[in-house]
């Protein structure tokens, strides 16, 4: 069963029209790259699954129930289900790290300052921090990198999401910072075996994550498939997306998956 | 000239349909904040906070407004009552005016500009950096969380600020009346004491709570709904505080105008 469904979604910010007839499935397990140039609606996709905007036509199905019908208790009871990574992190700037990774536990459980404190300091380690270090500091005292973190880290403690959302997480952040991310990204999906989303438009990145990739050209969807699919695509306008790529990473010896192209 | 008429008929549509439209989003806030106050959780600390910050945070402000507030109208009023041998009146004029009109209102413009702008800039950074955002998405209700406390600590600490710009307003007449027109002590508290009437009292505390609600919903409102980054968030408080000043005023007039019909008899 899809995870996540759109079914011909057409959505507008008041006329400024975004995604137009949309349609696309994320299975159980399956980790899906959302790509396309800057305002071609990638964002705006992430906040219909999580019913922070509800589309002016067609469906966005959720855990197989169509989110934009529900009560808004019932989405909140969904949403428990989903995690999400907001660009930047949107940590809660007047909150210490370690009540931004426990805020979950703080607002909807019974648990003692002791037991939230004990799993955020795990939590904090599996993303690859230093409890002792930065439980007390507030999110501007951190770097890129680490703020990333800890927002992945409060994403996961929240429930045991079934399905993790990352909007742009690498975004200006240097190129260890950014191996760091996809590596626990990547672990997170295979240690967990939930349902990823990420929205990108670094090339990079989405090859090191996905099963499958997604790429959106003016609210339209151009191209869904495989590397290989996406490899072999003559759509003009996914050539037109990837050519600036092909063209600096041709250079670079490594790039093994941007040669491909 | 008739495509004249159809521009203007066009552009006056579109301005009553944004207005029919940012009026309905205001009630439609209004409805859900206040409806929330009654719902669960309870957010006790954020309450205690907020009381906190804007109580004691603006207890200097009324203070020092209220004192001076005070001596102004005792000097203005002393000079008036001379000319009619009436400056044993004074402490009778200064009960009435400072508690039914001036406490309450000070108190409201002087938190409206300190809290209002507070508030908006807070909830509108929250929204920019998309924090209010990640609040939905873990399952809280940020009506519930940012503008309950809010709204709940205005209108308890409103009132209380009030009742502290009043007594200081009357202390610093006295302070005239003793040394400046000359009135005794004695006579200027009895006649302060005369007008501590219910009618007096009962408009001097209705007024700064509905005054609270003012700020409370305009500063949200204009919190959550501001858009563009830290220039709208900036827009957006600059709003929030004149929205909520110009209202206090103008809710205070008809205030008056109602509540002295309805409860004459208690004046």
């Amino acid at each position: 069963m899809a995870m996540i469904e759109f079914q011909n979604v057409t959505f507008a910010y008041e006329d400024k029209p975004v995604l137009r007839n949309v349609s696309f499935s994320v299975a159980q397990r399956e980790s899906l790259v959302i790509m396309g140039p800057s305002g071609s609606g990638k964002s705006t996709t992430l906040r219909l699954i999580l019913g922070l905007e509800c589309p002016q036509e067609g469906t966005v199905f959720v855990d197989g129930e169509n989110i934009c019908k529900m009560a808004e208790k019932d989405k909140r009871e969904l949403r428990k289900k989903i995690g999400m990574v907001f660009q930047a992190g949107a940590l809660f700037d007047s909150m210490t790290v370690g009540e931004n990774v426990g805020y979950y536990l703080l607002e909807h459980t019974d648990l003692s300052f002791e037991e939230i404190g004990e799993r955020v300091r795990k939590m904090l380690g599996f993303v690859g921090l230093n409890a002792d270090e930065i439980i007390d500091k507030l999110p501007e005292e951190l770097s890129g990198g680490m703020r990333r973190r800890v927002a992945i880290g409060r994403a996961l403690l929240s429930t045991n999401p079934k399905i993790m959302l990352y909007d742009e997480p690498t975004t200006g952040l240097d190129p260890a910072a950014i191996e760091n991310i996809l590596r626990l990204i990547m672990k997170l999906h295979d240690e967990k075996e939930i349902a990823t989303v990420m929205v990108t438009h670094q090339i990079a990145d989405a090859f090191a994550v996905a099963d499958r990739f997604v790429v959106i050209h003016d609210g339209e969807v151009a191209f869904d498939g495989t590397l290989e699919e996406l490899r072999a695509s003559t759509d003009e306008r996914v050539q037109q997306f990837l050519e600036p790529f092909r063209k600096s990473f041709t250079k670079v010896a490594n790039s093994h998956f941007i040669n491909g192209l | 000239m008739k495509k004249r008429n159809v521009v203007i008929f066009s552009a006056i549509n579109n301005w009553l349909k944004h207005f029919a439209y940012e009026l309905q989003c205001q009630f439609l806030f209004s409805v859900k904040m206040v409806r929330a106050v009654f719902s669960r959780p309870f957010y006790y600390t954020e309450t205690l906070e907020q009381m906190y910050n804007i109580g004691i945070g603006s207890l200097y402000l009324i203070v020092l407004t209220g004192i001076f507030a005070g001596q102004g109208f005792a000097l203005a009023f002393s000079v008036e009552l001379a000319d009619f041998g009436a400056k044993n009146y004074l402490g009778r004029i200064m009960a009435i005016s400072i508690i039914r009109e001036l406490g309450p209102v000070l108190a409201g413009l002087m938190v409206a500009a300190r809290v209002a702008a507070g508030i908006t800039a807070e909830i509108g950074a929250m929204k920019s950096s998309n924090q209010i955002d990640a609040m939905v998405a873990f399952g809280v209700d940020p009506i519930k969380k940012l503008a309950v406390p809010r709204l709940l600590a205005l209108m308890v600490m409103v009132p209380a600020l009030a009742v502290v710009c009043d007594v200081i307003a009357i202390f610093g007449g006295w302070i005239i009346a003793l040394f400046i027109a000359h009135v005794t002590s004695t006579m200027y508290w009895a006649a302060v004491k005369e007008r501590l009437i219910f009618g007096n009292l009962f408009i001097g505390i209705l007024k700064p709570v509905i005054f609270s609600f003012v700020i409370a919903f305009v500063s949200c409102f204009k919190g959550f709904t501001s858009e563009g980054g830290t220039k709208g968030v900036g827009k957006a408080t600059t709003q929030s505080v004149v929205v909520s000043s110009i209202t206090i005023l103008v809710v205070n007039f008809f205030i008056t105008k109602v509540v002295f019909s309805l409860i004459k008899g208690w004046l």
